[in-house]
């Protein structure tokens, strides 16, 4: 189960008190009536399945209520940092690598298996 | 007597202290701090289970967790029957009835055992290969017969009557495993005043002082030390020791799990007790002291019982007084395996060779069995046993050929070498690495805030795993924001050091041997096993793994795991870690269900929601069904009347009298602020600006996507005040979904959302009576249909408390929604049931409710829709506003297939038997004659039977179904297709009058 730093608490609670709550930084168009097909399957059926760094949405839904952002590594599960909703992508050389090689594992040895 | 093997004055336990259980039946006598492994070889009792596959006799292997063979069965009661208990870790209690397991019709004949002869046939891999044709045949003959041959053990077919328990706690330092290494970190920790928490899964401390007699601490002897420094650590505040406690499972930041079982040792537990607890403890630092495992050698025949790894029986010998044979063989790659040696024979035990498959073992162990007279063969091997039910000889060979000796023994101890226990480690998702020249997977990189010591951190010196520990304590504990007041140190003395080590197969079980040389005990596999695997082209170990089952069973290969990987990268001709180590995963040993789920089950499992008027619905004779978390007052059956009467009467009272119906389930959102009516046009639908304080207004809500996400009355209590309700299951949904827009995609607006679902008791009174029966009660309201008109709202009192007064109706009769404040909702309820009763009206339940809603065709959001309807296709496009600007779901309504021709469109469906009622979830078509697959367009999402119609009504979503009114289309059942007529969705009152009565 998880620590996840509440930006909004300013304290880190764990993991039952969260939902996740799809990507971040995905802004709705002012102008949906506006938007093409193209556009709009862009903005809301498309999303990337990253292997690694990701921004994501958390609500601290048993908790203060509030709507925050991640950015999460998808395969070592490990949050990197997390800041109010509204706010910019943070600046990520600041934060840890993202992805840690594996190496002695299933993980790693399955692309060797020819 | 506790057993001939008992040796007078070897163990530590209690001569005094005996308990008698039965194996199979038979009477046996035990002391108490037995194991059943222990207590059955005092008896003699090597033969304790058949092997999974071959159904091979087998014995105790081990005398810990790691043990593959000897499961047994636990009974105390018919509810209370445990199988594959692990003889080696189960403590004996008087009156305890043990079972052996996989065998028919007894353990020392079984008919299974045929499977021995036609091992041939059942090579790795042999199900995926053998059972492929005949097709049918898998479903009908193959499949039944291999699941009942398959399984260990036989589970209780009664509730389990114990009960278990469940705690979070949280420390600054976890020490896992109360070994020398565990308990000099745990001491170095608490002197610094940081909370530790210590866990072990045996009985007591002590890890390898069980079976080494030779350790001082301090000059005290290693086991009483351990003993000593547990008591004082327990009796230290800021310390939790925790015995019989495995550490099960290492999970993200931290967080552990143990399993501690509470009762499973004792004849006669405390019911109050809990039978095991489960333990998550979130730690800021960890320190893994787990130890090794010693490995058995691989040779042909290395299963029979009497075969046991040699630290196992210096543990029955050194702790539990029991010989493990009169005549013992040992056979080895490693210095340790001597020690058992030196141990038996100095307890009077013959040892009638040390088999050592080096050319030159440790010096100090080879001098000490020269003085002792124990004969050693290094550079040998043992290439076959002998005996049926137990090992009655080995045949030693040298190395590389030659002629094979035949030795008469009663039991082999073996040992090719430690593995440390990198499990939690591994776990924990550190990375280990590889030591060539130990030939050892070590932790290696750490991907948390965890240490690990002594032997699973590949450190064999003692004192040097002491001073480790030690050192390991107090980095975790200033880690952790406390320091030490003094520096420990502890003085550590043994026997012997120890070297040596292989992994793999052994002499005569090489490649070109086709020997069965177990890996796997559990799950058969052999050496030859793991090379058929590569031949066969599985070149990943996880392949191996799987085609051949090593390290599946539930022992997940702690012994099997290195020697399958040593063999598989042998004949791949690759280094061991470039082939890989398989994953280690949660548990470390197997964990109960009940430990797991402890209290949620039964009442506990989710939590029951009750309206404040429950109490006296049931008293008025409603049934209750479940929606979601709620209990709802179903139907108020009275004498002799079942669901359908029942319905049919409440159905025809509302309509021709009145009813009143407990609503306090409906979502309820108080929406606030001088932006809230700007708020609501961008969550619904509609358009707000127009609705007046005193109206409500009907809202639909969509998803982006375009489709109906819930629906609702919207009351307006004031220009910057709107009572929003929400469907029953939706209310929590809705919430979210009204708090995400509002924090994230419209911040700006100047609104406030507070749940008040639990805050409203509702009371639906509804029919030509209802402003009859509720006038009386009501102050400060005009009743009238001017002055309160159908969808106004009102404040005012009831029953001489505040209430939000609507007008509105789920019915299309006259009818009023009552919301007082929830405590109040049992005294209104009552005075409003007596009025309604003296009028001639009911109590109405939430059946009654949907035939009466269908009659009028008023859809409920999650079954007349399925997240595919457009509010079009429910005949709700009236209430998307045509000028708003912007919505949720107005870009998503415009999307090509949402405005396409032919979209499934919300019906009504009248059966030409107007006696049938159609089933929910049933299938239309057009052409009932259509050859199979038919046509299906689309589906019955609502049918009952309507006593106010006298006839059967449905509502549908079908393909075009407003252009198909009047035709005629089918519903296929199993027994019968039913002719339906396509109808508009109103039923009842076409005209619609009623509601404004």
């Amino acid at each position: 189960m998880l620590l996840i730093y509440c930006p909004y608490c300013e304290e880190e609670r764990s993991e039952l008190e969260f939902r996740q709550a799809g990507d971040a930084h995905i802004a709705r168009p002012t102008n949906m009536t506006e938007m093409t097909d193209e556009e709009f399957e862009a903005f809301f059926f498309l999303r990337d399945n990253v292997k690694g760094l990701t921004f994501e949405r958390w609500r601290h839904l048993n908790g203060c209520g509030r709507f925050f952002n991640a950015a999460r590594d998808t395969v070592s599960d490990k949050f990197l940092t997390t800041y109010k909703a509204g706010l910019p992508k943070p600046d990520l050389s600041t934060l840890r690598p993202a992805t840690e090689a594996i190496v002695e594992t299933y993980e790693a040895t399955e692309s060797d298996a020819k | 007597m506790s057993g001939a093997n008992r040796i007078p004055g070897a163990g530590r336990l209690t001569p005094a202290k005996t308990a008698r259980f039965f194996f199979d039946g038979k009477s046996y006598a035990a002391l108490e701090g037995d194991t059943v492994a222990s207590a059955l070889l005092a008896n003699g009792v090597h033969l304790v289970g058949r092997s999974f596959k071959y159904h091979r006799p087998r014995g105790i292997v081990s005398a810990g967790a790691e043990e593959p063979n000897a499961l047994i069965g636990v009974e105390r009661d018919a509810a209370r029957k445990q199988p594959n208990v692990r003889a080696t870790v189960q403590d004996v209690f008087d009156g305890m009835k043990v079972i052996s397991q996989n065998r028919w019709p007894s353990l020392s004949f079984d008919v299974g055992a045929v499977n021995n002869l036609l091992a041939p046939f059942f090579a790795a891999g042999f199900y995926y290969k053998t059972f492929m044709w005949p097709k049918q045949a898998w479903k009908h003959v193959y499949e039944p017969q291999i699941r009942a041959a398959a399984g260990l053990g036989v589970s209780p077919t009664e509730d389990d009557t114990d009960h278990y328990s469940s705690r979070y706690a949280h420390c600054d330092v976890l020490v896992i495993g109360a070994g020398v290494a565990g308990l000099s970190a745990a001491l170095a920790a608490a002197k610094t005043g940081a909370r530790v928490i210590i866990c072990d899964e045996q009985p007591e401390a002590g890890g390898a002082l069980h079976y080494d007699k030779s350790v001082t601490i301090d000059g005290q002897d290693g086991f009483t030390w351990a003993q000593a420094t547990a008591a004082n650590l327990a009796k230290m505040d800021n310390v939790t020791v925790l015995p019989r406690t495995t550490a099960f499972g290492y999970y993200a930041q931290n967080f552990v799990g143990l399993n501690e079982r509470v009762t499973e040792h004792l004849a006669k537990p405390d019911k109050k007790l809990p039978r095991e607890r489960l333990w998550q403890v979130r730690a800021k630092r960890v320190i893994i002291a787990t130890g090794a495992i010693e490995r058995h050698m691989v040779f042909a025949n290395n299963d029979r019982p009497g075969i046991m790894l040699a630290s196992a029986a210096r543990t029955f010998l050194n702790h539990f007084g029991v010989a493990v044979g009169k005549k013992v063989g040992v056979y080895t790659a490693n210095d340790s395996a001597y020690e058992a040696a030196f141990d038996l024979k100095r307890a009077g035990i013959t040892v009638a060779a040390i088999v050592d498959s080096r050319e030159k073992p440790g010096e100090a162990v080879l001098a000490e069995a020269r003085s002792l007279g124990i004969e050693v063969l290094a550079g040998h091997g043992v290439v076959d046993t002998g005996g049926k039910l137990r090992v009655s000889s080995m045949s030693v060979a040298r190395n590389g050929g030659g002629s094979a000796r035949k030795i008469a023994i009663d039991a082999l101890l073996v040992s090719a070498g430690w593995t440390p226990s990198v499990h939690m480690f591994s776990q924990s998702r550190g990375k280990v690495a590889y030591d060539n020249e130990t030939q050892r997977f070590l932790p290696g990189t750490y991907a948390q805030d965890c240490l690990s010591v002594g032997a699973c951190n590949g450190t064999n010196d003692l004192q040097a795993t002491i001073e480790e520990s030690l050192a390991a304590g107090e980095l975790m504990s200033n880690a952790s924001g406390f320091t030490a007041s003094e520096k420990l140190a502890l003085q550590g003395v043994n026997a012997f050091s120890w070297t040596g080590g292989m992994a793999g197969a052994a002499e005569g079980a090489g490649a070109d041997t086709t020997v069965k040389a177990f890996i796997d005990f559990q799950n058969d596999v052999c050496a030859k096993d793991i090379r058929l695997a590569v031949r066969e082209g599985m070149h990943s170990i996880e392949h191996i793994k799987r085609f051949t089952t090593n390290g599946m069973a539930t022992d997940q290969g702690k012994l099997s795991n290195i020697h399958g990987l040593a063999i598989a990268a042998e004949t791949l001709g690759r280094e061991i870690p470039k082939v890989g180590l398989t994953t280690f995963r949660a548990p470390y040993t197997p964990v109960t269900f009940g430990t797991l789920i402890n209290h949620s089950r039964g009442e506990l499992f989710d939590p029951t929601r009750k309206t404040p008027m429950h109490a006296l619905e049931e008293a008025q004779g409603a049934v209750f069904e479940d929606v979601g978390q709620w209990k709802r007052a179903w139907y108020y059956p009275r004498a002799g009347e079942d669901m359908h009467q029942a319905v049919n009467r409440e159905c025809k009272t509302v309509r021709d009298v009145a009813g009143i119906f407990d609503a306090s389930t409906l979502g309820k959102i108080e929406v606030v602020g001088p932006d809230a009516a700007e708020f609501l046009n961008l969550i619904y639908t509609n358009s707000w600006d127009t609705l007046k304080p005193g109206r409500c207004r009907y809202g639909i809500m969509l998803r982006e996507d375009g489709f109906v996400y819930d629906d609702g009355v919207v009351g307006r209590m004031a220009e910057d005040r709107f009572h929003v309700t929400t469907t029953t299951g939706g209310a929590a949904r809705v919430m979210n979904h009204m708090e995400d827009y509002l924090q994230t995609e419209f911040p700006h607006l100047n609104v406030w959302l507070t749940s008040a679902t639990e805050q409203w008791a509702v009371i639906a009174v509804q029919g030509p009576k209802a402003r009859e029966i509720i006038a009386p009660l009501v102050e400060g309201i005009d009743l009238s249909n001017e002055a309160f008109p159908h969808m106004s709202v009102r404040e005012g009192k009831i029953c001489g408390v505040p209430t939000r007064l609507f007008r509105m109706s789920f019915t299309g009769e006259t009818g009023f929604e009552v919301n007082v404040p929830a405590d109040f909702g049992p005294a209104v309820w009552a005075a409003i049931y007596e009025r309604a009763e003296a009028l001639g009206a009911c109590a109405y339940g939430t059946e009654t409710m949907h035939v009466l809603r269908a009659e009028k065709g008023y859809i409920i959001v999650g079954q007349d829709t399925d997240g595919t309807v457009t509010p079009d296709d429910a005949s709700l496009g009236w209430a998307v506003g045509k000028k708003k600007t912007d919505f949720v779901g107005i870009r998503g309504l415009r999307r090509p297939d949402l405005v396409a021709d032919g979209r499934k469109q919300l019906v009504g469906l009248l059966t030409k038997d107007p006696n049938v009622v159609l089933e929910e979830g049933a299938q239309i078509v057009a052409d009932p004659n259509q050859a199979l697959p038919m046509t299906m367009i689309g589906h019955v999402t609502s049918a009952y039977w309507s006593e106010n119609c006298g006839r059967s009504i449905a509502l549908a979503l079908v393909a075009g179904g407003k252009a198909k009114i009047g035709q005629t289309l089918y519903v296929p059942m199993p027994d019968k297709t039913i002719a339906v007529e396509v109808s508009d969705m109103v039923f009842f009152d076409k005209e619609g009058g009623r509601i404004n009565g």
